[in-house]
């Protein structure tokens, strides 16, 4: 029942991604649409991590930029063709992500978070100083798209298909994981790690592969950004970048994987729009944030989800027995 | 100079470094121990006592003495305005919640003090003149002595107040057991506001002694706040002791690696050192990890 409601939920998102290209022609907003559509993809996995195991990551943006530097430096500098470059990303986020959280997630408390950020901070000054690998702080140009067959993904349209279609299956892969054996020690590992524990569940395990598998699918945003735009530099992968992307997991709702996807369409614009008061945009980008928080702690997503169950409630109430 | 006045003359500034992480840490531990969160906010509460000790000199020409305690206790009391419109109202208590409140205070915070001071560097003059002196075959500034005799005054004077203080010992009781100490009369959420302006008299304190050897800028916070968190964490989260020896040991190991390693990759280092130690002691150094009672 549940599972159907979220396949159906799933398909109708599907579609509504797919027939807006229709709407949306303005290329501008397509290229916005596309940079949801990556931060969503992060966000999903992110959020599987921080709602469903309860561990904050802050150094996210690093495997963004791994995925992307990789990527980047494998095609443009070595001549790869782009898709065994990509593979190669993920595979070598995913074991420096192991390597990263393993230790740090045998441990309860606020360790990940400081081993993360540390990462973060690392390979931010790396990309800047490695000059000869990585371009510097004037960044790597150059980089080819992605293709298959003959069909080249240099228009944001066609690349909005590709990166909308990784992004939905993340989702499903990711609805899918939560409904699974693996999901359901998740959420007893969220509830009480140490009840979680004592019913067999190998807490230390479950939260270092759901790490990975989120440092895995960032590193597969950075590469399909890296492609898409064709020049990646070392500011889109600071600390601040990884803060937003948690801020969009709690703004849309934590261990709410629709909620994830909210978060990322109502944040990733937010700048840009609030671009129009110029020096006091970060004061109301925070102002909004901890009004958000401290208000509406469920996220957007949550609180629509107890919204839509407290009318249905109403309605089973309202009827004549 | 000879090897030996190189590695005294690395120790000397990576202490005085490492004292200024040591306030911070100090900073980070005092609010984790009183609610169990991570405050970012101290990252700009070391900005902030550097811009208000500037505008004192600066342009209201009050004196060295003066500014000090005036600058340091205006920063105290952002930080408890900051838990007492942000946190305590908050209607969530889950801990994440209240992380990503700070961050976003601090967000508002950093975008004020770009408002209030501008985005351009300032330089705020040492205590007491810029004349180096000779120290055991080192030049220090008389800003480093003046950093590592108030380091020590200000952690001996805490420990005091822990200790011997009938508010610092109700603070302590809050943090261990915050039902039993309200049962006692002690009221919680006063404890954790005083917690937060205790961090922000810290946080100032280490932005007043140490922005005039580096300079002043609105985001000066951030790398020296970030190293001080690395600071409380290597030494074990929570663990006052843990994060005074975290803080110098991470600006002493910092100041040799940049002296006989690489100074491009300065500020790496410290994070290098942190990333090691986790993967080794994910605890800390004197951290005990996962002892926890049900």
């Amino acid at each position: 029942m549940e599972r159907n409601r979220q396949l159906l939920i799933l398909l109708a998102t599907a579609l509504g991604v797919g027939i807006l290209p229709v709407v949306v022609r303005n290329p501008f907003y397509l290229n916005v649409l596309n940079i949801v559509g990556l931060n969503g993809l992060m966000v999903v996995g992110l959020n599987l991590l921080i709602g469903y195991a309860g561990q904050i990551s802050l150094g996210h943006a690093a495997f963004y930029g791994l995925g992307a530097y990789t990527s980047g430096i494998l095609t443009a500098s070595y001549g790869w063709s782009p898709w065994p470059a990509m593979g190669m990303a993920v595979g070598a986020s995913s074991v420096v992500a192991y390597l990263v959280g393993v230790p740090t997630l045998r441990l309860r408390g606020h360790y990940l978070v400081m081993a993360t950020l540390g990462f973060n901070v690392i390979l931010n000054i790396v990309m800047v100083r490695w000059e000869s690998m990585t371009g510097g702080p004037s960044g790597l140009a150059s980089i080819p798209p992605l293709s298959i067959g003959e069909v080249r993904f240099d228009t944001d349209l066609k690349n909005y298909y590709l990166i909308w279609f990784f992004t939905m299956l993340s989702v499903a892969a990711c609805v899918n994981l939560v409904d699974s054996r693996v999901g359901r020690a998740l959420r007893a590992i969220h509830g009480s790690e140490l009840a979680a524990n004592t019913l067999g569940v190998n807490t230390a395990r479950y939260k270092s592969v759901v790490f990975v598998l989120s440092a895995a699918m960032a590193s597969l945003a950075g590469s399909l950004y890296a492609h898409y735009i064709g020049f990646i530099s070392p500011r889109s992968f600071d600390i601040f970048f990884s803060i937003e992307l948690v801020t969009m997991v709690i703004v849309g709702g934590m261990g709410n994987l629709w909620g994830a996807l909210f978060g990322a369409a109502f944040l990733t614009p937010l700048p840009q729009v609030l671009h129009f008061f110029e020096e006091y945009k970060d004061i109301l980008y925070g102002g909004i944030l901890v009004v958000m928080l401290m208000f509406l702690p469920k996220g957007i997503g949550g609180s629509l989800g107890s919204w839509y169950h407290a009318r249905r409630f109403r309605k089973i109430l309202a009827q004549p027995r | 100079m000879s090897f030996q006045e190189q590695i005294s003359q690395f120790l000397l500034s990576g202490l005085t470094t490492g004292s200024i992480y040591a306030l911070v840490a100090l900073g980070f531990c005092i609010i984790h121990n009183a609610t169990g969160i991570v405050n970012f906010t101290q990252v700009d509460f070391i900005t902030l006592g550097g811009m208000v000790m500037y505008s004192l000199l600066r342009l209201l020409g009050v004196g060295q003495l003066a500014a000090f305690p005036l600058a340091v206790g205006a920063v105290a009391m952002v930080g408890a305005l900051v838990q007492r419109f942000t946190i305590q109202p908050s209607r969530s208590k889950e801990v994440i919640h209240l992380i990503f409140i700070t961050i976003g205070v601090s967000i508002v915070l950093r975008g004020g003090i770009k408002q209030i001071w501008g985005k351009s560097s300032m330089a705020l003059p040492h205590i007491s003149g810029e004349e180096p002196l000779r120290l055991l075959g080192a030049t220090v500034l008389p800003q480093s002595l003046w950093v590592l005799g108030i380091t020590l005054l200000v952690v001996v004077g805490l420990h005091l107040f822990f200790t011997r203080t009938l508010t610092g010992k109700a603070m302590r009781a809050t943090a261990s057991n915050p039902l039993a100490s309200n049962l006692m009369g002690v009221e919680a959420n006063r404890m954790v506001m005083l917690s937060f302006a205790l961090s922000g008299t810290l946080g100032a304190v280490a932005g007043v002694l140490i922005t005039p050897i580096t300079t002043l800028a609105y985001d000066v916070g951030i790398i020296i706040g970030l190293k001080g968190f690395a600071g409380a964490i290597l030494g074990g989260y929570g663990n006052f002791f843990g994060a005074v020896l975290g803080g110098l040991l991470l600006g002493v190991l910092e100041a040799l690696g940049a002296g006989l390693v690489s100074s491009a990759y300065k500020d790496v280092i410290a994070f290098v050192i942190l990333l090691m130690v986790l993967f080794v002691r994910p605890a800390g150094i004197l951290g005990r990890g996962e002892a926890r009672r049900v």
